[in-house]
């Protein structure tokens, strides 16, 4: 344990451990130290210089090193000089006065100083009401400026410095929060100031500009109004705003978000999700979101969202009531028998999921994930389990991520890898490219595409990686979908078990596998039994299909022509797909804002969402239409009830056993403390009041014997001499359905494109941004060609959701578009 | 007395190999090299009393023995960063006797068990900077640079580094910075370089004068070094006189000089045989002295004795004004050089200077108050014990001393 | 033309200066080397910069603005860069400077017709002793001209303007 040190701080006793800083020991005590440049997660630079106080140290004897004693207490000696709390340290028998006259003078006279070149515009400032500027002028600040109004400097008021975050330059206080988080926690250093003295501002000179998807998190902890997004700024006043719990559906990591929401003249007086912000969960994203996860939530507002059920009548799709539309569904799974299959996503939440999942075992039916991704049973045996937790990883653990490209794939799961990698972690990463997270290796492992199982299992050779991870105390892979379909990654995910399993990283605390998954909850449809199905389309034809929180249809040309021969096609989702024009019957469910429920995330914590705006029209939850449907076939499934369904499920699925709402809504003291009326701290991210989730258990944590299923020799194809191999890779912004409705990250999102290494192209004849249309697997497209170095030699890179139907690993051609 | 350091003065060509070496060059080096322990060669600079040549006057052998022997590699960075306006001893000695001024950082080097030290040189110090260049190499040919010195298993180089017009890269933490290929702004100190310095590593940043000191106090003994100046201040110290004075330059005397001498005998008097009104021993950054008594002129310029001036001796470059100066123009010189030299790191110095800047050129325009003048001095008071670096602190010195020793002159500027 | 394929003996030499794991500290001589090129620094070469050295274009970007004698714009040939700085200014720099301004027809910070000269008023030179005095920056380095007076330098710029 670390030792404790005690230390007087205002007249109060407060014991803290050794190496904190006093702001932070402060803090912890109650007492808040002004602050505008120390943060909590970022290294006292002293800057700002808003925390002067004055520091006491007892005097020691030099030849004995004891305390001075006077007067039966330790003699303290005041440096004459005013220092800064946050680049100091506790000590033990340290005396610190925040609050004496001489350190009020100190801190009165640097907001004076920081007030001589701010604009004072807190009417018209998006940050005013919850800006630490603003507070700390009223707490702290001189009455009156003795500063001549006309001799202010006048600067850019609107400078984008991409097209996500603005900077107002007159605001900013050059206290260089922004920087430093960009190059310290995130390691994209894409901010930096330029000039110096008072002409000192900062740049970014990216391409894009601010090129990292961490942007909006400067805009938090900024504190000042110089950074807002372009998403939220001039939207609301912060006052104005209502604040709901809830958890990020873009991603498996499950980052704790509060939606801020008010009601809104230009939505019609309906009220509505203004802005996403970080919620903390030390154990999950600690206070950061990444960029997709703050601004790709309009499609919760979107105008193609269904508000009524719908039914097709001599080929048209027509209003129908809820009792029809279910009915009519019904009747159709009940005809088909066997031939009833279910096709849902991980958008939907475990209730859904598990209501889907008795739906199909109850009616004899099928239930499919639809993902492009296996290897979910394995997780649910030896994946990670209670206790788990990025955070606290360091030396000793060794972290493998696998045909993953985390950055691009999880981005909070970046951040935690390159963290812990930071604090001594072991970090293996094995990619057929460049990745962003090779910089923070330990090991990097390139290898061709096609042979992930092949390098996973060198890793249980002996030798310095294999060691690495064999003799570490802990141990963890990440699994990714890079370059591999369905079959690879199911390989893949074996190969990894097995290796987990055979050197006995499985069944503790920060041990086991994650898979690094497509959707929020595909974890949660692998712990209720749902499968995935390598030919899909085959499944799919002629049935009765039943698709919820997907759209096959305007994914995968060949998933379109198999529903095109299915026998029943009903859809339920949230808003419009090409796959609801094809359906039979359309049931519109409510978005994740409107309704509460859990998820799972690739970490396996269930996590708890809440209902933060009104259910569009009649859309309604997604457990519980499948209910409805589901009594109309004569199942009874709990349909009204979410946190009902939740305890059905807890008290049938093992991993879940023992869970409930309240236990899930259950938080502990986290550090640092943040959220509270002190914004100048940790920022404008919320504090955690409505849970911080619960991990499942997994069969090797309950003890259960663990029987991993042989591992194929080859994971997927390899690229072979004159042919060109399309592979799949992932894209953090995509033009999946959900992405495509924040029109501020279109600039971002692209078009369909497919990367080159420079020698492919000049073989093929290509060049940089030429179109060309690209065939590979029956599925045919454009592309905009770019040329990348760290792409292999011999393949194409084919991000997925961006236009092109990409499954798995497939000989392609190319061929440049005429001119026309 | 023959120079100490400005030896070229004395013997023409010293900058040449061939006459260093002749007139004992190296020879200390390669005693310590091979005959001397690194604390032995540590005692000796201690005993000798020598202190900091670049302002701040520490002792410079308790610096070196205050290196981290426990965290290695070790560097020795010498500052030729000579920005502070009035100085301009640390060109002359690079220009003039450059191989003695190696042979210190050499001997520093391995005094801390440094492999590599460079030098950094004001961007503006370009032609000074090949000229090093050119000398080290020689030096690496003729066997007193490179692997394996004089068959021990010592080894040293020296790089030179250009700064490119920043004056704060002369603070050793922004010059370490700017080493480090970054903006040169200013660390939190402690740790201190000896700890923490370059790369992270433990390292002894020293001023070229500094340097230029230690073979001849190694050649020729502690006592022979303290038995010059006077007891703070030991040795000789390079005076850069500047300002109304009829023969300004470099002046080598031992510490305890009066400015009466330096002034008068070696300087040859004010210009136009004008009073002396004030004098800045320690460039833009100092105290204004008040001569308004000429037994002020009579203060031996030592450590100790200037301090009973109110003003420190700093890097001893002595600016004489006299008394056709009027110190609201001479303020708003010295804030307008400060405004533009401030980092922006910390908000006292970037927002005071700023703010400063503004009232100076407000009063020396004439277009100032009385209370213009009160608030000048109250914001450069606000100022003072709250900066990240001594920037700022500088900024203020001519200020406050400048009102409160010569309120004169500002009440003839400004109205009520 | 690339900085690389232009000097690769002298960028090699300057690499060698510092361990290779803070090659980052090579950043101010390569940014001398690009100035030479044109007098001043283009985005292009920060570019190639900041590859080399695996450091973003933004923080090199960031270095150009703080360091005085570095420039990110084309301005005349030679950087005649005055000093008034206190003690110069007590020997006569002021004036000096105006009188240059006169002579040359610009005002501080302009540049002549010709794109010959571009005059800037500078802090401190360590030429105390020597002033009135400048230097001249431009491609092929930094010069000091010391004890001048407005006809030497008037005579210098003549010079200049014929070699040019």
């Amino acid at each position: 344990m670390t030792k404790q040190v005690t230390l007087t701080i205002d007249g109060k006793q407060v014991t803290v451990p050794e190496g904190m800083g006093l702001v932070d020991a402060a803090k912890m005590a109650g007492i808040d130290i002004p602050v505008f440049c120390h943060h909590p997660k970022l290294k006292p630079v002293g800057m700002c210089r808003m925390c002067l106080v004055e520091i006491g140290r007892p005097v020691r004897d030099r030849a004995t090193g004891q305390f001075v004693m006077e007067n039966g207490a330790p003699k303290i000696q005041f440096l004459p000089k005013l220092e800064t709390a946050c680049t100091n340290k506790v000590e033990e028998g340290m005396v610190v006065l925040t609050r004496s006259e001489k350190a009020k003078a100190g801190q009165r006279g640097t907001i004076e100083f920081l007030l001589t070149s701010h604009p004072l515009d807190c009417p018209i400032c998006d940050k005013g009401g919850e800006c630490p500027l603003q507070n700390l002028t009223m707490a702290y600040g001189p009455g009156q400026s003795r500063f001549l109004y006309d001799e202010k400097m006048h600067l850019a008021k609107q400078v984008p410095l991409g097209e996500l975050i603005w900077l107002d330059r007159e605001r900013c206080i050059q206290c260089a929060r922004c920087i430093r988080f960009q190059d310290e926690i995130v390691g994209d250093s894409v901010l930096a100031f330029d000039e110096r003295g008072r002409s000192m501002q900062i740049v970014s000179f990216s391409d894009p500009g601010f090129d990292s998807i961490f942007s909006g998190n400067t805009t938090d902890i900024c504190p000042v109004g110089a950074l807002t997004t372009a998403d939220f700024r001039f939207g609301a006043r912060p006052w104005e705003l209502q604040a709901q719990a809830s958890i990020c559906t873009q991603c498996p990591v499950g980052c704790n978000i509060t939606l801020n929401t008010r009601r809104e003249a230009k939505a019609g007086g309906r009220i509505v999700v203004k802005r996403v912000m970080p919620r903390q969960n030390e154990e999950v994203n600690e206070i950061w979101i990444c960029d997709k996860g703050r601004f790709a939530y309009h499609y919760t507002e979107g105008k193609q969202r269904l508000t009524r059920p719908l039914i097709r009548r001599d080929g048209k799709l027509t209003r129908a009531s809820w009792d029809g539309a279910t009915k009519f569904a019904a009747e159709n799974f009940l005809q088909a028998k066997k031939d009833f299959v279910i096709l849902a996503s991980g958008r939907l939440s475990n209730e859904d999921l598990f209501n889907l999942k008795s739906l199909a075992d109850h009616a004899g039916g099928k239930a499919y994930l639809y993902s492009h991704m296996a290897g979910g049973e394995l997780t649910t045996l030896v994946g990670v389990g209670p206790g788990t937790n990025f955070g606290e990883m360091g030396k000793g653990t060794t972290i493998v991520v696998v045909a993953s490209n985390l950055y691009e794939e999880a981005p909070i799961w970046y951040l935690r890898v390159k963290q812990a990698a930071e604090r001594g972690a072991t970090l293996i990463v094995m990619n057929p490219r460049e990745t962003k997270l090779d910089r923070y290796a330990s090991f990097v492992v390139r290898y061709a595409y096609g042979d992930e199982v092949k390098v996973v299992h060198d890793l249980g050779k002996k030798g310095r990686i294999g060691d690495a991870f064999a003799k570490a105390e802990n141990a963890v892979i990440l699994y990714g979908s890079e370059g591999l379909g369905i079959a690879g990654t199911a390989a893949l995910a074996s190969a990894c078990a097995k290796l987990l399993n055979d050197t006995d990283h499985i069944g503790r605390p920060n041990n086991g596998l994650i898979g690094v998954w497509g959707r929020a909850n595909d974890q949660g449809a692998w712990e209720m039994g749902f499968r995935v199905e390598e030919d899909l389309a085959r499944a799919l034809k002629g049935k009765a299909v039943y698709i919820v929180g997907a759209d096959p249809v305007g994914d995968d040309p060949k998933l379109a022509r198999a529903l095109e021969s299915a026998a029943f096609v009903a859809v339920q989702d949230v808003m419009e797909t090409a796959t609801t024009e094809i359906a039979d019957v359309v049931l519109p469910a409510q978005a994740f804002t409107e309704r509460e429920g859990t998820l799972t995330s690739g970490e396996r914590r269930v996590q708890r969402f809440y209902p933060a705006v009104p259910v569009t029209g009649d859309a309604r939850p997604d457990f519980s239409i499948t209910a409805q449907i589901a009594r109309h076939m004569g199942i009874i499934l709990e349909g009204t009830s979410v946190s009902a369904v939740f305890d059905i499920l807890a008290a049938s699925v093992k991993s879940f056993e023992g869970l409930n709402y309240a236990r899930l809504a259950e938080v502990k003291p986290q550090f640092p403390i943040v959220g509270r009326a002190d914004l100048y701290y940790g920022g404008t991210t919320y504090e955690n009041t409505q849970g911080m989730g619960a991990h499942l258990s997994a069969a090797a944590t309950r003890g259960e014997t663990v029987r991993i299923p042989r591992v194929p020799k080859e994971a997927a194809p390899r690229p072979k001499e004159n042919e060109l191999l399309a592979v799949p890779i992932v894209k953090v912004y995509d033009r999946g359905t959900t992405m495509m409705y924040s029109e501020l990250l279109h600039e971002r999102i692209g078009e369909a494109s497919i990367s080159l290494n420079p020698e492919t192209a000049k073989k093929l004849d290509l060049t940089v941004g030429q179109r060309v249309n690209i065939s590979f697997d029956g599925v045919n497209g454009e592309a905009l060609v770019k040329v990348d170095e760290t792409v292999p030699v011999g393949v194409a890179l084919v991000p997925r959701s961006m236009g092109l139907a990409i499954r798995g690993p497939a000989s392609a051609k190319v061929r440049l578009q005429k001119v026309k | 007395m023959p120079h100490i350091l400005l030896r070229h003065r004395d013997i023409p060509d010293i900058n040449q190999l061939n006459v260093y070496k002749k007139n004992g060059g190296f020879a200390a080096f390669k005693n310590a090299v091979t005959k001397m322990k690194p604390e032995e060669v540590i005692n000796v600079v201690k005993e000798s009393g020598l202190r900091g040549r670049g302002g701040a006057g520490f002792p410079t052998g308790m610096k070196w023995s205050f290196i981290d022997n426990k965290n290695w590699p070790h560097y020795v960075v010498a500052n030729a960063d000579e920005s502070e306006p009035g100085t301009f001893k640390d060109r002359e000695i690079m220009e003039g006797n450059p191989f003695q001024f190696l042979e210190g950082v050499a001997i520093a080097s391995y005094a801390v068990g440094a492999k590599v030290a460079y030098i950094y040189l004001r961007g503006e110090f370009w032609e000074i900077a090949s000229s090093l260049d050119e000398k080290i190499a020689e030096m690496e040919e003729a066997g007193y640079l490179g692997e394996n010195l004089f068959g021990t298993d010592y080894s040293l180089r020296i790089y030179t580094h250009l700064g490119a017009g920043a004056y704060i890269c002369g603070e050793e933490t922004a010059m370490l910075e700017s080493l480090e290929g970054k903006r040169g702004q200013p660390r939190v100190r402690p740790p201190f370089p000896p700890s923490v310095g370059l790369y992270g590593k433990p390292t002894i940043v020293n001023n070229v004068e500094t340097l230029t000191n230690v073979p001849m106090i190694l050649t020729n003994g502690a006592d022979w070094y303290k038995s010059m100046g006077t007891a703070d201040s030991a040795g000789v110290k390079i005076f850069s006189l500047s300002g109304r004075v009829r023969k300004p330059g470099n002046y080598e005397l031992p510490f305890g000089t009066t400015f009466r001498e330096l002034i008068y005998k070696y300087g040859g008097g004010v210009q136009d045989s004008r009073k002396v009104k004030a004098i800045m021993p320690a460039g833009a950054s100092s105290s204004l002295i008040l001569v308004d008594d000429e037994k002020v002129l009579d203060t031996p310029m030592d450590y100790a004795s200037v301090r009973t001036l109110g003003a420190d001796l700093g890097s001893a470059s002595v600016i004489v004004i006299d008394d056709t100066v009027s110190m609201d123009w001479l303020i708003n010189k010295t804030v307008h050089f400060f405004r533009h030299e401030s980092c922006g790191k910390c908000t006292p110095c970037r927002e005071g200077t700023y703010w400063m800047s503004h009232l100076t050129e407000r009063i020396h325009s004439g277009h100032g108050s009385k209370a213009d003048v009160e608030l000048l001095l109250n914001v450069a008071k606000q100022m003072q014990g709250k900066c990240l670096c001594a920037l700022g602190e500088f900024a203020t010195m001519a200020v406050v001393t400048g009102i409160e020793r010569f309120r004169n002159d500002f009440d003839k500027v400004t109205r009520v | 033309m690339s900085l690389a394929k232009k000097y690769p003996k002298e960028i090699k030499q300057i690499l060698s200066k510092y361990p290779p794991e803070h090659k980052r500290s090579a950043v101010m001589p390569l940014l001398y080397l690009a100035q030479r090129e044109e007098g001043y620094i283009t985005k292009a070469a920060m570019q190639e910069i900041a590859q080399m050295l695996d450091i973003s274009e933004t923080e090199i970007a960031g270095i150009v603005g703080f360091y005085t004698l570095y420039h990110d714009k084309k301005e005349g040939k030679y950087r005649m860069q005055v000093c008034t700085d206190l003690p110069c200014a007590l020997r006569g720099a002021e004036e000096f400077m105006k009188s240059l301004c006169n002579n040359l027809g610009i005002k501080i910070g302009e540049t002549t017709e010709d794109g010959l000269i571009t005059l800037e008023a500078v802090m401190c030179l360590a030429a105390c002793d020597k002033a009135p005095m400048f230097q001249i920056q431009s491609s092929e380095g930094i010069k000091y001209y010391e004890n001048m007076t407005v006809d030497r330098t008037m005579e210098l710029v003549e010079a200049l303007r014929k070699k040019a």
